[in-house]
Parts: C-alpha cells; structure tokens; sequence
C-alpha cells in the first residue's frame, strides 16, 4: 500500500492525484495527502509517474507499516520503480530492453487444454 | 428521491466509458472514424485498469496461413468450440495490423536474438502512456477520475451518461447516440495487479437496459502471487520449486499439473523459490522481462532465487474469465441501439469460448474489440441527423444509487463487499465448484441483494463505492446463477457432479434480469463462410 507522500520531495504537481486509478490522494493546499489508503491497490503506478520520487508503495498489500523516508532514500528505494521503467530524462525505456524474447525460450512451454479435460479431477471427485 | 441535475455537460458521438487498453482503442477508433468522442474512465487513461501497471503478453501472430490455421484450431480445442472460427482470423488479424500501429506511433520494441523485432509483448505502463497521447492526438475529450454512475436512455436506445467527478465531487452528463461501456471485468476487488478499478460496474449499467449476460460461468480463474503482494505475473513461477509448510519439495520445478496451485494452497501454506534461475545470466533475463514482478521482494529484503516465500492466488473473475456483456453484431453491438462492449466487460466467448488462458488472449481482444465497437459506434451516431442534446433522456439506473434509494437506511458498503467476498474469494467454494456448495453460497449472496437498495451518501466516494457493490452483488449472483445451470465440466467451469464435457451442452448461455435472474441457451453460430475485414485505419504519423 502507499505509505508514504515526502513533503520534503513533493513539488505540489498533483499529478498523483490525477493519475491514481483508485483515487487514494487528496489535494491540499501543500503536498497531497493519503486520504483513502484501504482503497490503495498496490500497483505502483504512482511511483512511475511522479517526477520527484516523492513516493512510496510498500509491499505488504493488506498491512500498513511505519517506513523511514530517510533509509528509504538512502538504500535508492525512492524512485527505483520510475528508474527501472526508463522514465525521466536521459533514461533508456523499458521496453527497448526487454528481455520477455528470451524468457520465453528458456521457460518450458505451456500445454495447450483440451475442452473439459484437463480440468477434470478436483479434489472433490478425487 | 429526484435525480440530481449534473453540474457539467458535454455533447459528443460516442462515449466511451472505461480508459484500459480496450477503451483506448475504442475511442481512438471512434474519432478516427468521424466521431466527436469523449472518454470518461473511473481512474486515469493510462493507469487504469490491467494492464498498465505490469507487462502484457499480445496473441500476435504473422500472416502465415500455417502458422493462424494452427492457432485457431488451438483456440477452438482450448476454448471448449464456444468460439467462431471467423472471430478467432479476425482477431488475429487485427490486433497485427494495430501492433504495428503501435510501432509506427513510437513503441520501442525489444529486438529477438535474431536481431527481429519481438512484437508479442508489452511493458504496460510504456504502451498505455503512448495509448494517452495517441488518443489526445485523435481528439478524444478525456475525462479522468470521472466515474459513470448510470446510462441515459430513451425509446431509440441509449443516450449518452451521467456520473460524478470524483475530484471535485461535481455530478457530469455526457450525451451521445452511442455508448461504448469498456469497464473491464470484474474482480471484486481482488488486489490482483490493476484489478481494483474493475467492479462489474458497465455489466450492471447494460443490464439495467436489458441487455443480457453470456459465459458467466467461465469465471474461475485466480492468478498466483507472493502471500503479501500483488503482481500476478505467473510465468515467473515457471522457474520455481514448491514446499510444504514443513520444507517439504513438493514440486522441483517444470510444468505443472493443473490445479496444482488450488489443490495445494488448499491444504495449507505454500512457499516457492526461484531454484531454475539458477544462472545469473538465467536471473538477468528473468528480472528484465517482469521487473515489477522483482519490486515487491526487493523491498521486502527477500531474494526469491535463494529464500523461500509464500504464495497465495487472487481472484480475477471476469477479468481473465470470458464472461460478460452479450455481443450480437460484428462491431460488438448490443441488442440496445447505440449501446456497445468492448474489451473484459464483453463476453469473450467469440474468440475465447470458454477459457481465455493467459493474459495474451484478452490484449489482443481489447486491441480489436476496442476498434471494432469504436467503428460501429461511430457509424451509428453518425447516422443521426440531430445530436442527442435534443433527445428526452432519462437516467435508467435502478440500485445503488441516490435516487434509486428504497430505504432510509444506508448501504452498508464496506459490509456487503465483505461478504460478497467471502462468497467470491475461497478456492473451496469457487474453485473446486459443487453444485450444493455453489447453490448455498448463491443463496447467501440473494440475501445481500435487498441491502444495495438503500440509501448512498453524498460525497462522490460514497456513490462510487455504492454502485460498485450493488453491481459486485449482482456480478456474483450472475457468476454462481450461471455455474449452477452448466452442469458440466468446460473450458475453466467446472463442476464436482459433472465432471465431463457434455456435449448437449455446446451452446452458451445467456441471462438476464437483474433482481430476478433467468436464463436461456443460444446456439453458437457454425457457418464459417465469410470473415469480416479488419478495421483499417491509415496512420502515418509518430505521436
């Protein structure tokens, strides 16, 4: 869940409150602020488009916990899902490097299901 | 209670409702095609819905007669021959010709290890941002963060809709000779990655006119995760081992047999560990091909390729079931004039049949079916001389809502979606599907029904959250309604009782009604003459 919005960080762009899917941020008069974290996703999206790396998705999707900004920052965590994406200036995207070409050659093939077959014996016919 | 009169209006063509990848198209389709258009999305076009946040698999496949000739048989056999030959060559189809438009607009795709460009996937957050710019450029008005609550109506079909602002908490109407609902399926608020925007909201709207359900039933499907997490990205396990709670090995790795996940995570806890990327250039592809699959452990201080984790699955409904909206003609119209379906809110069974397997399947139909109900929604708004400004509408939308309230007492929304949930979520009641198990759970989700009738507050939260769980009940409802009428085992229904593929059965199966609930069999259309031509639409430039 998001757990954190850095007031030192945020630059009061409110693109996060724009671009929210589950619209968790409320817009105030400074930084925004978590309003709605129950309805948080965790899909990290946030992170991607804020220019500041102001914020923080955690993990743990069911359970809040207490982060420390400044560890946060100082281990890189801060803005690491919009660096590993290629988002900002002088970055190489994503999508340029991809490697889903090969994951796909070194992973066993699935198999495809014949209709009503394959899906057959549940534990509760045995 | 009389309806409130919206604070902000807009005329157009068509509206499109929902910003994933299926309403994108639609609306860069619907503008390209002649129509004024303006997309309302629950969240942001360009972060809404499943495929945005994490990387999505395409059905892409060459024109090569071999190569679709064997992908349709594939499709047929796998989809349990709900599908139509003709839909599956038309959606391959198209979907290749717009993944080169995605190309010519600017997405940088990988280059393979023969040095060609690998078109059959893509980085969800890259593609959907270029998907913004590419239908402000068409010039679609979009109005994010701009929930529909209900469809406007009248004698000749549907008329545009009305909803609320979730930012400024101001009501809005949209009016227009043609509605697109591309809402998504429905997860019940799984957390499963990206699928909390998806409640079902655009199959209850359609239903309110009458339009029917088909393939309800083929909603089982969950999607595996860390236990803490929410990246549903399965083919990472591919390369995993699995214990017991005890360390035991109970799998070392390779494919797996099917239930396997459901069948073990039903005894107790299961913990998985990367032990197949076992190389660090094995590691380096893994970790470049599903880079957010890696965030959620690298911030919990776990490595996967060394320490074991827990896993659960999450549920995902409609969103990778085949269930949905009905589709009569080519251009995924309903049997309401002016009102279409694209993308997880249509049933997919056209192309699917009855078990969409992996994402793949489901891109590649939001790609085509976005385009197609995006031309046919512009042709039938075109058709009409006046705009609908002049029509007598009125707001058709019957629960869940302010002015639909029956009781004083408010909807106890956070309750109810609770205990839909609990009826939605457990693998022992809509996995492992029985019929006594099914139709007792059925009969618990009724009981929630009369509770979407009453009063909803007045913030824009508050009605969002209201309509969602009045169309969550009814989503379940139509879910377990449907399981309990197949009885047999197909495609991903399946049921204990009847374990085998009935072949009496090959038909699929329609509901309607919403408080009453009925059904009635339609046989799937077997002429194979002719196939409808792809959309074409000449684009040259970069966004």
């Amino acid at each position: 869940m998001i757990e954190l919005v850095s007031t030192d960080r945020c630059i009061g762009c409110n693109l996060c409150v724009k671009v929210c899917p589950t619209n968790v941020f409320d817009k105030t008069e400074a930084a925004p602020v978590i309003a709605r974290q129950e309805d948080c996703q965790t899909c990290f999206i946030c992170e991607a488009y804020c220019p500041v790396d102001a914020l923080y998705v955690s993990p743990y999707s069911d359970e809040q916990v207490e982060v420390d900004e400044a560890a946060l920052a100082e281990q890189g965590v801060l803005g690491s899902w919009r660096a590993t994406l290629g988002w900002g200036p002088g970055r190489t995207k994503l999508a340029a490097i991809d490697q889903t070409p090969f994951i796909n050659r070194i992973l066993p093939a699935r198999p495809v299901r014949a209709a009503g077959v394959s899906d057959v014996r549940s534990p509760a016919t045995g | 209670m009389v309806s409130e009169q919206p604070e902000e209006r807009l005329v157009a063509d068509v509206l499109v409702i929902g910003g994933g990848p299926a309403g994108a198209w639609a609306a860069w389709s619907a503008a390209s095609h002649g129509a004024r258009t303006v997309l309302a999305d629950k969240g942001y076009l360009g972060t809404s819905g499943a495929t945005a946040p994490g990387g999505t698999g395409f059905l892409y496949v060459e024109p090569d007669k071999e190569k679709r000739e064997k992908a349709v048989a594939d499709r047929l056999k796998s989809g349990g021959y709900l599908s139509e030959e003709p839909w599956i060559y038309r959606l391959m189809e198209q979907a290749y010709l717009n993944i080169q438009l995605v190309e010519q607009w600017g997405y940088r795709f990988p280059l393979d290890e023969n040095g060609n460009l690998y078109k059959a996937h893509m980085q969800g957050p890259e593609y959907m941002e270029l998907m913004r710019r590419v239908v402000k450029k068409a010039g679609v008005t979009i109005l994010d963060q701009h929930p529909a609550l209900e469809l406007l109506t009248d004698e000749h079909g549907v008329g545009g809709a009305r909803g609320v602002n979730r930012l400024s908490g101001k009501s809005w109407e949209v009016r227009a000779h043609s509605v697109i609902l591309a809402t998504g399926g429905c997860a019940f608020l799984s957390k499963g990655l990206g699928c909390n925007v998806q409640t079902g909201d655009g199959q209850l709207m359609a239903a309110e006119l009458g339009v029917e359900m088909s393939g309800m039933e083929f909603s089982r499907q969950y999607a595996t995760t860390a236990a803490f997490g929410t990246v549903t990205r399965n083919r990472v396990l591919g390369f995993a081992s699995f214990y017991d709670e005890a360390g035991n090995v109970i799998h070392e790795g390779g494919p797996r047999q099917d239930h396997f996940f459901a069948v073990h995570l039903h005894k107790g806890p299961v913990y998985a560990m990367l032990t197949h990327g076992n190389t660090p250039e094995k590691q380096a592809i893994i970790r470049a091909s599903t880079p957010l699959w890696f965030v959620p452990f690298d911030r919990a201080g776990i490595d996967p390729f060394t320490q074991k984790f827990p896993i659960k699955m999450r549920y995902e409904g409609t969103i990778r079931g085949t269930g949905g909206i009905r589709l009569v003609g080519d251009y995924c119209s309903t049997t309401v004039p002016g009102l279409f379906a694209a993308g997880d809110a249509a049933s997919r069974e056209k192309t699917a049949g009855a078990r969409s397997g992996g994402g793949a399947y489901n891109a590649s139909w939001a790609i085509a079916s976005g385009t197609w109900s995006g031309k046919g929604a512009a042709e039938h708004a075109l058709a009409h001389g006046k705009s609908a400004d002049h029509r007598d509408l009125r707001p058709a939308g019957r629960y869940g809502l302010r002015h639909t309230a029956e009781s004083a007492e408010s909807i106890p929304v956070r309750e109810v979606v609770k205990a839909v949930q609990n009826e939605m979520f457990p693998l022992g009641i809509n996995y492992f599907r029985s019929e006594p198990i099914i139709a007792a759970s059925l009969e618990r989700l009724h009981k929630q029904w009369p509770l979407v009738r009453g009063g909803v507050g007045s913030s824009a939260t508050a009605r969002v959250q209201a309509r969602e769980a009045a169309a969550m009940v009814v989503n379940a409802r139509w879910m377990y309604s449907a399981a309990l009428i197949r009885k047999e085992t197909r495609g991903m229904h399946t049921m204990a009782e009847y374990p085998e593929l009935d072949e009496a059965m090959s038909s699929r199966l329609l509901l309607s009604g919403i408080g009453d609930i009925r059904h009635r069999w339609e046989d799937v259309p077997r002429s194979y003459g002719s196939i409808t031509p792809a959309v074409v639409v000449k684009e040259r430039q970069s966004v």
